[in-house]
Parts: C-alpha cells; sequence; structure tokens
C-alpha cells in the first residue's frame, strides 16, 4: 500500500478490515468446498457443519460493517481510504452471500440424500465447483495484492463457469424428462448448480470492486456472459443432448 | 407567464452581456486619500521645519562656545610686583593676596610692545585679559614659589568682550563709546592674533568650570555633576519602587474600588504641573525633613517623585503588553503567580520598562520648575563632592545664563543646550541599546 | 477457527477495558463567572489512560469544564467554583492542596501554541527546575530529551536545543508546549484546543502525539471539531449551555449518539 498514515490507528483500523476480509474469504471457500463435497458424497455430518458455520461469516460482516463505519464516523476518510473501506463492505456483504449459497447447497445434501446422485452428474457439479472456487480463490489472492490487471482478467473469465452451468443445465433437463422421478433430486441438483454458478457472478463483482478500490473507476463494458439458460426449453435441450 | 415577461432574456445574464460599470465613488475615495496624505506630510514638514529652526538657531549660536580665545606670552614673576619685601616666608597670606593681575598686565603690554603708558592705555591693556589670571597666576605661584622672579610662558583666558570680538560677534562699525571694546583693544587683538600670542582653543572649562561672573570663565561643570548626582538618584529610587509598584498593582492586587482609585490618581499624578512637586519638595524634605537646600539629593528626591508615575504608568502599560498566553503557559506548569512574574512577564516587560524609565529621566533631566524652588538656582562655583553638597543642574544653569546681559553669556547659554541636548541624545540611544539586547519575539 | 480465536481474544480485550479506573471524577460541579452561571452541575469521569475529548458548541462551558480541573479557572477574576472535582481520591479545591502542586500533576497544553520566548532547550526544562525534579545537569538533559522524544520533536530540533522556541513551525511549537508539560510527568494533560491554529498535517501530527501519550497520561481534550474528537479520543463528553448532554464511548457516540441533542450537533443540524 501507500505510505503510512500519520495517524498509526488509522492504518491500523484500515489492515484490520483487509485482514478480517481475507479471513473471511478463506472461510467462505472453505464452506463452499464443503459443501459441494458433502453433496457429492452424500455426507449429511459435513453438510450440517456448513449450516453452522455460516453463522461466523455473518457475524464477521456484521463486524466489518461496524469497523468500516466507525472508522468512516471518525476517520473522515477520503479518496483511496473512502474506496478502500466502501469496498471492503461490499466485498464483505459479497462473501456473506457466499456463504448463504454454501449454505443452501449444504442444506440440499438431506434432500437428495436418499435417492443420490449419478456419477456423471456429480463430476459436472464438480467441476463447476472446482472453477467457481478458483475463481474466488484467485479474486482473494487479487484482494491481498491489488492488482486491477488481475482482477480485470477475472472478471473476464466468467463466461467459463457459465457454459459449463448450462451444459450441466441441459443435462439435468435430460435426466427429468427421462424419468419422472428424477425431477425432485435434480431440481435440488439445478439449485446447487445455480448457486456454484452464483458464486463465480459474487467473485466476479469482487474482481469489479478490487478494480474500483485500486484504479478509483469503475470497470469498462458489460461483463462476458455465456449463461443461456434463460432461453433453454425442454426441446432445444432435447435436441442437442 | 407574467414571471417569464419580467426576466430578462438568457443573453443578457450571459457572458456576452458586460456588467455596466456601477459609480462606487473610486475617483472621491481616491481623492480623499492623496489629501490626507498630504496633510499627513505637511504635518511632518511642519514639525521637520521647526526641529531644524530650533537646533540651527541653538548650534549657529552655541558652536563657539566649545571654543574661547587665549592669550600665550612669557609671564614675568616679577618679585617685585608680587613681593616687594620678601615676607612670604613669613606671611603665607602675603602670596594669596598679591597683585596678579598686575603682573600678566605687564606681560601683555610687553608683547604689544607699550613700554610705558599712561593708565588709561594700562587699564585698557588690562580690559584685554580676563580677571581669572588673578586666581591662575596664583595657583602657580602658591604651587611652586620658586617661580617667583623668573619668567613663563603661561596661556590664560582672553577677557570676554576680546573673546567676542575675536570670534567676530561685536559689530566694529558701531560707534566706539557704544560698544564694549576700544578701536585700540581690536588693533592690538589683530596685532596679537596675528603674532599667533592670542588663538582659540577648545574650551576644556565650559565642562570643568563652575558658575562665574566673568563669562570666559564660566561652565557647566557644577550643573553636569548636579545633574548626574539627580539622575543617578532618580534611577536608583523610582525604577525599582515604579517597576515594584506596577507589578503589585498589575497582576497581584485585587481589581476594585482601591485599586481603581490609584489607578487613576497615578494618571493625575503623572499631570500634575512640575513645579507642585518642587512645593511638595520645599515643604517636605527641606522644611520637614531638613535636608539642606540646593542640594543634588533633595532635587533628586523631587525629580523621583516627578518621574515615578511616568514609570509606573509604562511599566504596567508593558505588563499589559505582556501576552497572557505566557501567563497561562507558566501557571499551567506549576509556576507560582511570583515566578510566573519574574521569570516571564517581567523579562518581556524589561524593553517597555526600559523605555519608560528612559523618557521618565529624560523628562527629570530637563525638568527646571521644581529645581527653582527648592534652591538649585544659587551660584555654585564649586563643583559638589557629594549629593548633599549645593549644585545646580543643567536646565537651571541655562535658566541663570540666558538671563545674563553679557554677550558672551548667550553662546554659553546655547552651548549649554548643546550639551543638554546631546546628554538626551545619549540617554536615548542607551535606551535603544537596551530595548534591542532586551527585546525578544513572542 | 481463526475468527473464532479472534473474537474471543476481542472479547478479552474487552473485558480488561470494562475494568475502569478513574482518574478524575468530577461531581455536580458548577461554575459561575459574578452573576452568570457558565456550567450546571456536571458530573464526568475521567477515565485513566484514555483520550476524552470535550465538545460541544461555542460558550457550552467545555472549556470552563477543563479548566476547573486544574483550577486555571482561579486566575479569572470573580470565577467561582461549586462541587467536587477529585483527583485520585484527592478533592482539588479542598485548602488542603496546593494549587502549585496540582498543576504540576494536572498539566495544560494551550490553543494557541505560546512557547516561551527562550531557548527549546529553557523551555522544556522549566517545568522540572522550578520543581526540582532534575539534580544535576546529566539529569536535566535526560529529561529534556526523552519529553521532546515522547513528544516526537526531538530528531527535528536535536541541533539546534539552544535556539529559540519561537522560531519552530506552529506546529513543532504545539509539540515543543506538550513536551514542556509532559517535562514535569503530569498524570493528566489537559489540552485545549491544541490544533486550532495548526495546519492539517501539523494537527495530524498532535492527534498522533495524543494517540501516543494516552500509553502514559489520562487526555482530556476540548475541540471545536467535532472530527478531532472522533479521530483521537475513546471517550466524548458533549456539553452544550453549560450542561452535560451526553458522555459515552466515542465510536458509539459518532455512531449512534444516545441524545437528540447530541445526534443534530454531530450531523450540522444544530437549530
Amino acid at each position: 500500500m501507500n505510505s503510512p498514515h500519520i495517524a498509526s490507528a488509522y492504518d491500523e483500523e484500515l489492515k484490520y478490515l483487509t485482514r478480517r476480509i481475507s479471513e473471511m474469504g478463506g472461510t467462505a471457500e472453505q464452506m463452499v468446498a464443503d459443501s459441494v463435497r458433502a453433496l457429492v458424497s452424500t455426507d449429511a455430518a459435513l453438510a450440517q457443519k456448513v449450516i453452522s458455520e455460516d453463522v461466523i461469516l455473518d457475524e464477521a460482516e456484521r463486524q466489518i460493517n461496524e469497523k468500516a463505519i466507525v472508522t468512516i464516523a471518525r476517520r473522515q476518510p477520503v479518496a483511496a481510504d473512502l474506496r478502500e473501506i466502501m469496498g471492503a463492505i461490499r466485498i464483505a456483504a459479497e462473501l456473506e452471500r457466499v456463504g448463504d449459497l454454501g449454505k443452501n447447497t449444504a442444506k440440499r445434501v438431506f434432500a437428495v440424500q436418499s435417492a443420490g446422485i449419478p456419477r456423471a452428474l456429480a463430476r459436472g457439479l464438480e467441476h463447476l465447483a472446482e472453477l467457481a472456487l478458483m475463481q474466488l480463490k484467485e479474486v482473494l489472492d487479487v484482494y491481498a495484492t491489488r492488482s486491477a490487471e488481475k482482477a480485470k482478467a477475472i472478471r473476464e473469465r466468467d463466461d467459463e463457469i457459465d457454459a459449463i452451468y448450462t451444459s450441466l443445465f441441459r443435462e439435468l433437463l435430460t435426466y427429468m424428462m427421462e424419468d419422472p422421478r428424477n425431477i425432485t433430486p435434480c431440481t435440488h441438483l439445478l439449485f446447487c448448480a445455480k448457486n456454484i454458478e452464483r458464486i463465480g457472478d459474487h467473485a466476479t463483482n469482487i474482481a469489479e470492486t478490487i478494480y474500483y478500490m485500486t484504479t478509483g473507476s469503475q470497470p469498462e463494458g458489460d461483463r462476458p456472459k455465456d449463461d443461456n439458460t434463460t432461453s433453454l426449453v425442454a426441446g432445444v435441450a432435447d435436441s442437442t443432448a | 407567464m407574467s414571471e417569464t415577461s419580467t426576466t430578462p432574456p438568457m443573453t443578457a445574464i450571459g457572458i456576452s452581456a458586460a456588467p455596466a460599470r456601477r459609480d462606487i465613488g473610486l475617483g472621491r475615495r481616491y481623492a480623499a486619500e492623496r489629501r490626507f496624505r498630504l496633510y499627513g506630510m505637511a504635518a511632518i514638514g511642519f514639525g521637520l521645519l521647526f526641529l531644524f529652526l530650533l537646533l540651527f538657531s541653538v548650534v549657529s549660536k552655541g558652536y563657539t562656545a566649545f571654543q574661547q580665545s587665549m592669550i600665550t606670552i612669557p609671564v614675568e614673576f616679577s618679585e617685585q610686583v608680587l613681593d616687594r619685601n620678601n615676607e612670604r616666608a613669613a606671611n603665607p597670606q602675603k602670596l594669596m593676596t598679591a597683585n596678579y593681575p598686575i603682573i600678566a598686565r605687564d606681560a601683555l603690554a610687553r608683547q604689544l610692545g607699550v613700554t610705558e603708558g599712561d593708565r588709561a592705555t594700562l587699564r585698557e591693556i588690562s580690559g584685554m585679559i580676563s580677571d581669572s589670571v588673578r586666581a591662575q597666576l596664583r595657583d602657580i605661584v602658591v604651587a611652586d614659589p620658586s617661580v617667583i622672579g623668573t619668567t613663563r610662558d603661561v596661556t590664560f583666558l582672553a577677557h570676554g568682550n576680546l573673546d567676542s570680538a575675536f570670534k567676530g560677534q561685536i559689530d566694529l562699525s558701531v560707534d566706539e563709546k557704544n560698544r564694549k571694546v576700544s578701536d585700540r583693544q581690536v588693533g592690538w587683538m589683530n596685532q596679537l592674533a596675528e603674532s599667533g600670542v592670542l588663538a582659540k582653543h577648545f574650551n576644556t572649562g565650559l565642562f570643568t568650570n563652575g558658575a562665574s561672573s566673568r563669562p570666559e570663565a564660566a561652565g557647566v561643570g557644577v550643573a553636569l555633576i548636579g545633574s548626574l548626582y539627580m539622575m543617578l538618584i532618580v534611577l536608583v529610587l523610582s525604577l525599582p519602587i515604579g517597576v515594584a509598584a506596577s507589578i503589585y498593582l498589575e497582576e497581584f492586587a485585587p481589581k476594585n474600588r482601591l485599586t481603581d482609585l490609584i489607578e487613576v490618581n497615578i494618571n493625575n499624578l503623572a499631570a500634575v504641573p512640575s513645579i507642585v512637586y518642587g512645593l511638595l519638595g520645599l515643604a517636605v524634605f527641606i522644611n520637614f525633613a531638613g535636608l539642606p537646600r540646593s542640594a543634588a539629593i533633595v532635587g533628586g528626591l523631587v525629580l523621583t517623585l516627578m518621574t515615578l508615575p511616568t514609570i509606573i504608568i509604562a511599566t504596567r502599560a508593558a505588563l499589559k503588553a505582556v501576552p497572557p498566553s505566557i501567563r497561562s503557559a507558566a501557571l499551567g506548569l506549576g509556576a507560582s503567580k511570583m515566578q510566573t512574574v519574574f521569570h516571564h512577564v517581567l523579562p518581556l516587560a524589561m524593553p517597555g520598562i526600559l523605555t519608560g524609565t528612559i523618557i521618565g529621566l529624560a523628562h527629570a533631566l530637563g525638568e527646571t520648575a521644581p529645581l527653582l524652588l527648592i534652591g538649585m538656582v544659587a551660584f555654585v562655583a564649586d563643583v559638589p563632592g557629594t549629593p548633599l553638597d549645593p549644585a545646580t543642574a543643567l536646565p537651571v544653569q541655562i535658566y541663570m545664563w540666558a538671563n545674563e546681559a553679557e554677550r558672551a553669556f548667550v553662546e554659553r547659554t546655547s552651548g549649554a543646550i548643546i550639551v543638554l541636548l546631546i546628554f538626551l541624545i545619549l540617554m536615548n540611544v542607551g535606551a535603544i541599546l537596551l530595548r534591542r539586547r532586551f527585546e525578544r519575539r513572542w | 477457527m481463526n475468527i473464532m480465536s479472534e473474537t474471543a481474544a476481542e472479547k478479552v480485550l474487552e473485558k480488561k477495558m470494562n475494568e475502569i479506573s478513574y482518574k478524575m471524577i468530577g461531581e455536580a460541579v458548577s461554575v459561575y463567572y459574578g452573576d452568570k452561571r457558565a456550567l450546571y452541575d456536571v458530573g464526568l469521569k475521567v477515565r485513566e489512560n484514555t483520550v476524552t475529548a470535550l465538545i460541544g458548541p461555542s460558550g457550552c462551558g467545555k472549556s470552563t469544564f477543563l479548566r476547573t480541573l486544574n483550577r486555571m479557572n482561579d486566575t479569572i477574576e470573580g470565577c467561582r467554583v461549586t462541587g467536587r472535582i477529585v483527583l485520585d481520591g484527592d478533592d482539588i479545591y479542598d485548602p488542603s492542596i496546593d494549587v502549585v502542586e496540582l498543576r504540576a500533576r494536572v498539566g495544560m497544553v494551550f490553543q494557541k501554541p505560546n512557547p516561551f520566548p527562550k531557548s527549546i532547550y529553557e523551555n522544556v526544562s522549566y517545568g522540572p527546575r522550578i520543581h526540582g525534579l532534575a539534580r544535576t545537569k546529566a539529569d536535566m538533559d535526560a529529561v529534556v530529551e526523552t519529553s521532546l522524544q515522547r513528544a516526537g520533536l526531538w530528531n527535528e530540533v536535536k541541533d539546534r536545543l539552544h535556539e529559540s522556541g519561537t522560531g519552530l513551525s506552529g506546529g513543532q511549537q504545539q509539540r515543543l508546549c506538550i513536551a514542556r508539560a509532559v517535562a514535569v510527568s503530569p498524570e493528566v494533560i489537559l489540552m485545549d484546543e491544541p490544533c486550532s491554529a495548526l495546519d492539517p498535517i501539523a494537527t495530524a501530527k498532535i492527534e498522533e502525539l495524543i494517540h501516543e501519550l494516552r500509553a502514559n497520561f489520562t487526555i482530556v481534550i476540548v475541540t471545536h471539531s467535532m472530527q478531532q474528537a472522533a479521530r483521537v479520543s475513546q471517550r466524548t463528553a458533549m456539553f452544550h449551555l453549560g450542561n452535560l448532554v451526553e458522555e459515552n464511548d466515542t465510536d458509539k457516540m459518532f455512531t449512534n449518539p444516545d441524545d437528540q441533542r447530541t445526534q443534530d450537533y454531530i450531523m450540522g443540524r444544530f437549530g
């Protein structure tokens, strides 16, 4: 970062925010990974653990917001400091959402437990989760280094996840059309896939926030989208499958 | 709708419309300022003019007082004249009362080549020599009686009138009867001047001699010493008393009716005419306390009383001018009131106090009226050894000389004024130097 | 997990903070200037090793209250103080308490930097000298050095200790005044708008200094700037019309004050 503030306590407060965000990121990452693992291996105990951990993220977000508000009230931050604090608030909210999505995925473990998950679908989900987690991990690394270039690069990579999500969506549709008994677990899986895809979106949001924190300007242009599920219909899915 | 019709079109408000020049009376204002500057410069010019006139008149009249015409001739200490019957061993008084002017006159007559003259001629020659020659020659003889019967070169003062004539202050065109020097004397004067016997020398006597009825022998010596004594007394008494009083009033005394009353009275005292102080001194110090009349100590005491209010007012102003933040700083550190005043406030007020004191002293130095009342207007020929001896003061000396009729006293009056002015300038320079020395920024 | 231990550590810290010791306690303090009443029964506890900021609109009595804490009000003609102010159990208005001793324990820094027009060394050494705190020249040198270091001024002035203190810049002068106050080793330092005459950078330096001094001293600071109160203090007291309106943690005060008047004042909506 830049040269230190004359008020050393101010630096401490900013450092505290950065540290707590990183910790939150670590926790969220762990939760998402655990939730996908629990889903794939239908491990109810692990799912329970993930669900219970969400409180930590909620609490961390609350503390970060509180600290940020107090810091704003006490220091009247401007320029980079102001963006730093606003960014912390936004990133904390994104990470909290990531945690919620992980928790939601874990909750669905109990619903699909009895039916079990087909191998192929499990692999697809794992791959999607891998990509989303990598996205999240990288964005957290970028948060530590504050590289605008890398943040921009991450933002532009979201289409990969979208593509896999689209193909997974089609697959699930096919399963459901094959056998109506699959509808219940597949719907849950569909939501899980959507959750994981959303995590990728949150990672992108964080990347945008980091870009703004570092450069002071919003990243230009629309983010690339390859999520075509909105226009998919069963028939089309059928034909492509 | 009516609103839009009254609003001027946009172009009128826009940048293109230059605002109309308003008449804000600039011309009048500048004219007033120019007039005021002119008044100011006129006032200063007026002041400078009068200062210049004063200095010019004093210096032009007085500078000659610092030179004195002297006659240097071989004088024969004739035993015939001084001690015809050789009784000086038996009667020391003989040498004291001998007729010294005669030998000086004879010496001058010889110098002029007048071998034998009638009484009138001799009287005229006598008239060229100052009477002070009597005391001068007597002192030589008394100091060394062996000089009798020998001849030695002696420099003595020319008579005041001759001195005036020699300095060109006597108008020789007027009728001989109506002037103090005769044509014959003027002739002799020129003859002496040509041979170098009569010459102008620096007038040390002006600074060392006391009062004398003979202008050529009169000096401000006694007055200088008297003034010096008085200044010392005023300084030693009024500075500590005045500063102590002001510090107490300003820093310690409670602010109530009584201190208000005291303050008003101190201000009033500063405005009391000085002659009143003279009357007070006469009543208290001389009539009541029994101090000697005409003495410098009484003068000093009276001037102290007169100077005190000035010093107190100046000191209080100086103390007030010390920023309160300095006092707070010291008090906030736990300094006592006394430490605060003496460590911080007083040193900062010192330049102001010294300025006030020196202005007060200068005022006292020039004061005449109270000294007249306590008898310092006396004819004092001997230099006072202590402040208890009779003395005069510079302004009184000027006053006395200004009353004398002789021409030679006129230049002495101006000369004494120059001495007084130099004295004052020295004091002011001292004040400036002290202020520089003590001045500090805060 | 990591976050868990963090919050646990904070809880411990919080618990520690809850064991509060009070350095000075004002009880029902009222101040009168002649017939005019300037303070109405103010009760304020000043915590040890804490920066307490007094804020409020002009003429609200915050400076008056500050000055009662080391009896600087004594120097004002016609000023009368009622109530009790206790410093470590001693009532400072008790006749047995000497005001000179009190001021050695409760130092003060003023609004305008007011170094004595003497050398930097003499400025700092003056307090220890009059109180006899340093016996030898070497002792005094050490006191001067540590005081200047504590005030963060040593590196800037160590080569010109014998130059005039008035030749320093405004911020340096104020830090010199703080060094001068620190040199007496007071327990409490009162600051009366110490930055109002300084530029932002000098102000920031003084604020950082206050933050550091808190470890060794109890500090009470009056400030016109609410932002400054927010930056430097842990506790804030809000005065209005001679009354203590609210006293609270600074964080609370500036995010969610209890009193409506405080809220209006800090938000700049004072009617």
